[in-house]
């Protein structure tokens, strides 16, 4: 279980209102206010992104919305940083390949020589 | 443009304190931060800070962040939130992000309290799912309650290296090594002894060589570094964890003062403007406080923070010269104490190899970050007598006195010098009380009674994890080095208000023990 249920030094977690979200069109649920990363952290969902050129994985890093690697597209919106952006109801998370949400096709591989 | 008298840039501890200072003095202030709540780093600081009384020594860092936003709010301090300062400019002038507009504010004084960022290393598979930063780890598992990983291998033996790796385990989170290529554990004593005896090995003078894994991080082989840092063939270890942490230093973030043309400094410890004991800097009217004119910590950020406000106040002409100094003095002699000792900044990189009691330092603490029993016995803290008495296993010269001022008996004595070493006070005698033992913030207090019964000793330790075992239940001791040594009986858990959240669990161990066992450890699976 990747939720600390109870912390010797924090205790419980506050009450929240547990919401639906989609990624990559799957539908999970979070918690209403936390940061989108850390709802898919909790579903165990690692990879954010892809990067443009090489196609190389990247997720969560600096976690204060500073290195920019946890970036996705959400509601149709590229590059948004999922570390400090809240989860709201009904979201639409998409893994962000290059800065869209179309996955690879095999052909961009000219990208890598560019 | 919006005009103010004074213009703090980071709500953090330094910022945030400067705020308070200034608005007492009747200035009109606006504290700008890029975050979503204020407090900067401390909501991540679950530990029990170090110092005496005036620097909120034995709180944690978290109700010392609530204390200081209820003060700031009771000087009616404003702060703007999800406010990126984006540029500082001439005559005092930002330019402010918030949302998609930027806007102009104008201040006759600005105070940069910017803080710091996480320093990084690169490594083959660095940039994996699964590798991340301390600070990545602390606002995951202590702000949203999300456990950063399973097993884990921290890369970094400083203070922030160490009280993330408690931290993680606190958090239900395996920690299979620590790492540091220096040879010597980088942070304070007793927050390595604390992983130490939970069992987690440290590696100095080693470094990530590879993290494994295609798409996120399921392995990584460290290697031995020789003197010159090269990996040393033949040395490479592998272990099976899905997270690395890295927790390699921080830099200043000085950016803003570059841009507004302050005089800087490159130092070791990062880029930081050229400032005054202040926190003035070349350009008149702009100050720096906190880690952004160098590294140390929340509690000299916050005492930083808040002599900038009153010299902000005095160059504003709100308060007299005079008024200011009286204040500034005060404040500089609590930032005088917590500057003192082994890990004081002037030395940094030092080779200290006595304490100030001329005694030899642990060398097994330093490389293997807990203290030999054939060492233990030199220092003052320990002893062997009749009857329940605390012993006292802190061997570094560190700025704390929590313990002291615990004692309802005044039998621990450290003195006016908060850096010494603990020692108990020939006439004086133990309630077994346990203040001490739940007031260290190193938690390297523990009462013993060497004759619990025949053939038996006792032994209370401070005990911070989930679950908390119960009286009566059979585990096993482990010593120092987190081995296991003999089987144990919880005899007593004892959980105090007064002790915040720090558990004093008493253990029955056979009485050759009683020297050793430090440490519980549950019957029921390994990791718990």
């Amino acid at each position: 279980m990747i939720r600390i249920e109870e912390h010797p030094i924090l205790g419980k977690p506050d009450e929240r209102k547990e919401v639906a979200f989609t990624c990559d069109g799957k539908t999970l649920t979070g918690f209403e206010g936390e940061p989108i990363a850390a709802a898919l952290k909790a579903a165990g969902i690692m990879i954010h992104r892809y990067t443009k050129r090489q196609h190389k994985p990247r997720g969560i890093f600096c976690a204060i919305g500073r290195c920019t690697d946890c970036v996705m597209v959400v509601d149709g919106i590229p590059n948004v940083r999922t570390c400090v952006t809240s989860l709201k109801e009904g979201m639409d998370v998409r893994t962000q390949y290059g800065v869209s949400a179309r996955a690879w096709t095999g052909e961009e591989e000219s990208n890598d020589k560019i | 443009m919006i005009r103010y008298d004074l213009i703090i840039i980071g709500a953090g501890p330094s910022g945030l304190s400067a705020a308070i200072e200034a608005a007492k003095r009747g200035l009109k202030v606006i504290v700008f931060d890029e975050n979503a709540k204020p407090g900067g780093q401390l909501f991540k600081q679950i530990h029990k800070f170090f110092g005496s009384k005036e620097h909120k020594a034995k709180i944690r860092g978290f109700k010392i962040g609530e204390d200081l936003l209820k003060e700031a709010s009771d000087c009616s301090v404003n702060v703007m939130l999800d406010a990126v300062v984006t540029g500082l400019y001439l005559d005092k002038e930002v330019t402010v992000k918030t949302g998609a507009g930027i806007r102009h504010y104008k201040a006759d004084a600005i105070i940069v309290a910017t803080g710091a960022s996480e320093n990084m290393v690169t490594f083959e598979g660095w940039t994996l799912p699964g590798v991340i930063g301390a600070g990545a780890a602390q606002t995951m598992m202590n702000l949203y309650h999300i456990k950063p990983g399973n097993k884990i291998l921290m890369l970094g033996s400083g203070n922030v290296g160490l009280v993330v790796s408690f931290q993680l385990m606190q958090a239900g989170c395996e920690l299979t090594a620590l790492v540091d290529a220096a040879p010597k554990v980088g942070g304070y004593g007793v927050h390595a002894s604390k992983i130490a005896r939970c069992g987690v090995p440290f590696y100095l003078s080693h470094t990530i060589i590879k993290a494994e894994g295609e798409q996120y991080v399921n392995g990584v082989t460290i290697g031995e570094v020789d003197s010159s840092w090269k990996v040393i063939p033949g040395t490479e270890k592998h272990f099976d964890v899905d997270t690395i942490c890295l927790a390699v230093g921080l830099s200043p973030m000085s950016q803003l003062l570059k841009m507004a043309g302050c005089k800087m400094r490159d130092t070791p410890g990062g880029f930081v403007p050229k400032c005054d004991k202040n926190g003035a800097t070349s350009i008149p009217g702009i100050f720096a406080a906190g880690d952004v004119s160098g590294i140390e910590e929340a509690s000299s950020a916050m005492i930083e923070g808040r002599i900038s406000g009153v010299a902000t106040a005095e160059y504003l002409g709100f308060i007299s010269k005079d008024e200011a100094e009286a204040s500034i003095k005060k404040l500089e002699k609590a930032l005088f104490s917590l500057r003192q000792g082994m890990f004081a900044p002037e030395n940094r990189g030092k080779a200290i190899e006595k304490t100030e009691e001329g005694i030899n330092v642990s060398a097994s603490l330093l490389k293997n970050g807990f203290v030999e029993a054939s060492e233990i016995e030199r220092f003052p803290g320990f002893t062997k007598q009749k009857g329940l008495h605390p012993v006292i296993e802190c061997t570094q010269n560190i700025p704390c006195n929590p313990c002291q001022e615990a004692c309802p008996k005044n039998y621990i004595k450290i003195g006016e010098k908060i850096t010494s070493l603990p020692t108990l006070n020939e006439a004086g005698e133990c309630s077994g009380c346990g203040m001490c033992v739940a007031s260290c913030s190193g938690q390297a207090i523990f009462l013993v009674d060497e004759d619990y019964g025949p053939g038996y000793a006792s032994v209370t330790i401070p005990y911070e994890f989930h679950p908390l075992p119960a009286a009566g239940e059979d585990g096993r001791a482990l010593d120092r080095s987190g081995k296991e040594i003999c089987t144990a009986k919880v005899i007593d858990v004892k959980s105090k208000k007064a002790f915040d959240h720090t558990h004093l669990l008493t253990m029955r161990v056979p009485a050759e023990m009683a020297v050793k066992a430090r440490f519980f450890c549950r019957q029921e699976g390994e990791n718990e």
